[in-house]
């Protein structure tokens, strides 16, 4: 027993040589991991690293309260391994894609079947988890759902109108992102970045860049930092205002409903003002950004911003003053602090149970080491709860949009990327506005990547929309996910 | 007081619907770029720098012949823009892109050096969709931003309901589909079923450079590289994301309600 081993310590935005990541033997990793867990840690990243004809278990945890991240990895291994979840919940879906992806094993876990696979004729085909009983009825939904949204099954085990359990099952938005990343950075990668989640461009494009300068040990100019923290803060205020937005439309609640879809739009036209595309793509490069905000540009995106922001001040209100919203709001779809912790939930839904979680905050990197942004909380669970932790990020990020385009730093905005340095594994993390991007690179001999890890928020949260439902009534179903607004393609990659 | 100060709102903000299409259109941001032109004349011989910076791989230039720029796989980063030193391909700052033929959207060969724009449906179909269209989105393998901005037509400002569009919950109250993303291989029966849901007679619409030709993810064994590859598509409108104007724009021309370009 290698008592004495040490997960090995980093910051965000870090990287550490690949021998530098101590060693346990599988069984003995999980163990490590667990306690680590147990500790306080919090599972970002649970992943495989092929080697020879075994692979390797790498965990990246975070200690918020500590401001680190650490990583370990196990000795490579084949065919099978005792499973984490059982002692660690918050696992099971990184067990199941570990065993999707290399064919691993996780002995004991309770639920192990595909995360994203086709079986020929679309994901959700397979074993669902079943209630027995007369008058239990089963509900399935997707993968094409009513509105413009994109698809997923969703498999309702009822009792009446009493939702007992969901079962997600996702997988349809697949598109290989993570396989084609072996052997990158290629042309193509960038691109793909911003369109794990096109919603999120700014966010998965800055932990991408990220990676790549901590391997190559790139300073990128503070002004480029500058302006990627008011991108990814833009973005933020188009997808929470939409959100409260279709939040209101979900309680047939129609002047907010109205007022937010319009100012979604405005605030993504401040992002086209910068870059030319409404969700910021091309904007983010390694080494910096590719297009600047000069002084009379951003005095044109400061006007603009402080209308819209009014704008959503107003329809926000009537949304908070109308009792009909709050009755259909309060105690809907409750997931408590314990099972949020539990699960590893990230972002507004974690801190919508009352979880301080914000990376921003706890694990600070690029512009957010000079300035940070008061997390907000809220501690009842519920809808409710996730459309208040959305306003007080709006308030938020409006406050911090007009205190920074007010002081830019000078100077360049693009620095050389530099190479990848070779056999490094290098974290980056990202508040975006579903909550934690995470993406992990190991790099090979040549400088090239060999493993890319994304962990889209989502891939923690959709959990969460699955306990928010149990007890609740069917009907309350799309209500409940548009409080959590999930990403399918950043899950399925 | 809310209904009293809801209505008072209304009458500070007035009507928020643009005047487009009987007044101009809303100006696209001014780095955006819009549609792009390909003059080869101006190509240097043997001059091939605008190839390799594609991310896509929408450029081509074989030995003898013109560069080929294909706008359907195009994500519009603008960097064979930048990568060509005597400017033969050019921004328009045109958002007007939809064509009704892939080979539409390939530029380069002498009178081919910008898109061939959509023409109208034929007359039969125009009877029945011209001022009642009715879609079903499907989403195969999108990211969420073509989606994004499809939905935004839908809002106030660009209030899609005003022509008769409207996007309707199942494929069998539809007259078509509107397809965003690449076509995943686990959304293609998805996909084929919703296209057969949809009573006759039908159109598709691919929107984005996914939908058209696989987007970023252009070839990989995961995709189907666009819509076209299930089902058949009767109009092509190009962007990552396209902007709404742009997408706006392909319908109104779909149905015969915005005139064809005019002619120089």
């Amino acid at each position: 027993m290698n008592a004495t081993l040490e997960f090995a310590k980093l910051g965000n935005a870090t990287s550490l040589p690949w021998a530098d990541v101590p060693e346990w033997r599988a069984d003995e990793f999980v163990a490590a991991t667990a306690t680590e867990l147990d500790r306080g840690g919090r599972l970002c990243a649970w992943f495989g690293v092929p080697e020879g004809d075994g692979t390797r278990l790498v965990a990246v945890l975070a200690y918020d309260t500590d401001n680190t991240l650490a990583v370990g990895r196990s000795a490579p291994v084949k065919g099978r391994y005792p499973a984490l979840t059982p002692r660690c919940a918050q696992a099971h879906l990184f067990e199941r894609e570990v065993w999707e992806q290399h064919g691993l094993v996780p002995e004991g876990h309770p639920w192990l079947k595909p995360v994203r696979r086709d079986h020929g004729a679309g994901p959700a085909v397979g074993e669902f988890f079943r209630v027995e009983g007369r008058e239990i009825h089963e509900v399935a939904v997707g993968p094409v759902h009513a509105g413009i949204i994109e698809p997923g099954h969703f498999r309702f085990q009822c009792n009446g109108e009493e939702v007992l359990h969901l079962e997600i099952a996702l997988g349809y938005q697949h598109r290989g992102i993570e396989e084609a990343l072996a052997g990158g950075p290629h042309r193509a990668t960038l691109s793909q970045m911003e369109t794990v989640a096109g919603d999120t461009s700014i966010a998965h494009a800055t932990a991408y860049v990220t990676v790549l300068e901590a391997l190559a040990g790139t300073e990128v100019p503070l002004r480029a930092q500058w302006l990627r923290a008011l991108a990814l803060e833009l973005e933020r205020l188009a997808n929470h205002t939409g959100d409260l937005g279709a939040l209101a439309n979900d309680v047939a609640f129609l002047p907010t409903s109205a007022a937010c879809g319009k100012i979604r739009g405005d605030f993504l036209n401040l992002t086209a003002l910068i870059c030319g595309n409404r969700f910021g793509r091309d904007l983010v490069r390694p080494g910096g950004c590719r297009h600047d905000l000069e002084s009379v540009r951003a005095v044109q995106l400061l006007k603009k911003l402080r209308g819209a922001v009014a704008e959503v001040d107003e329809a926000a209100a009537w949304l908070w003053d109308a009792n009909s919203v709050r009755a259909r709001f309060e105690a809907t779809g409750a997931v408590s602090a314990e099972q949020a912790v539990e699960m590893g939930l990230v972002g507004p839904a974690a801190r919508a149970s009352g979880l301080v979680r914000d990376v921003r905050f706890d694990h600070p990197a690029g512009w957010h080491r000079f300035a940070q942004i008061p997390v907000a909380v809220w501690p009842d669970g519920d809808v409710l709860a996730r459309a208040r932790v959305r306003w007080l990020e709006i308030q938020r990020s409006g406050k911090f949009l007009e205190e920074h385009l007010a002081a830019p730093p000078e100077g360049e905005i693009r620095a050389g990327a530099g190479q990848p340095a070779a056999d490094t594994l290098a974290v980056a993390l990202v508040e975006g506005w579903r909550g934690e991007v995470c993406h992990v690179a190991l790099t090979g001999g040549a400088g090239r990547f060999r493993r890319y890890k994304i962990v889209d928020p989502s891939f923690h949260n959709w959990t969460g929309l699955a306990l928010a439902l149990r007890g609740q009534a069917i009907s309350d179903f799309p209500l409940c996910n548009k409080s959590f607004n999930l990403s399918y393609c950043g899950f399925d990659l | 007081m809310f209904a009293l100060e809801t209505i008072a709102h209304r009458l500070r903000q007035g009507c928020q619907t643009m005047s487009y299409p009987d007044g101009p259109a809303p100006a696209l941001p001014d780095r955006h770029g819009g549609a792009l032109r390909v003059d080869s004349a101006r190509c240097a011989a043997g001059c091939d720098a605008c190839v390799p910076v594609c991310p896509t791989r929408a450029i081509t230039r074989l030995p003898g012949q013109p560069v080929a720029l294909d706008l359907g796989r195009c994500i519009f980063c603008s960097a064979c823009v930048e990568a060509c030193p005597p400017h033969a391909i050019t921004q328009t700052n045109d958002h007007r892109m939809a064509v009704r033929g892939r080979g539409d959207l390939v530029l380069g060969k002498p009178g081919e050096e910008e898109v061939r724009l959509a023409a109208a449906l034929d007359e039969k179909l125009r009877k029945l969709f011209g001022r009642s269209l009715r879609l079903r989105q499907v989403s195969a393998g999108g990211c969420n931003a073509c989606e994004a901005d499809t939905n935004v037509l839908g809002t106030i400002g660009w209030d899609l309901g005003r022509f008769g569009i409207q996007f309707v919950a199942s494929p069998r109250h539809a007259d078509g589909l509107l397809i965003t993303g690449a076509v995943s291989r686990n959304m293609e029966l998805a996909l084929k079923k919703s296209y057969d849901a949809v009573p006759p007679p039908k159109i598709v619409i691919a929107v984005g450079a996914c939908a058209i030709a696989g987007g970023p993810f252009v070839d990989h064994p995961q995709v189907c590289n666009g819509a076209a590859a299930v089902v058949p598509v009767d109009l092509f409108i190009p962007g990552c994301p396209p902007h709404p104007l742009t997408i706006l724009d392909g319908l109104l021309r779909l149905l015969g309600r915005v005139e064809r370009r005019l002619p120089p």
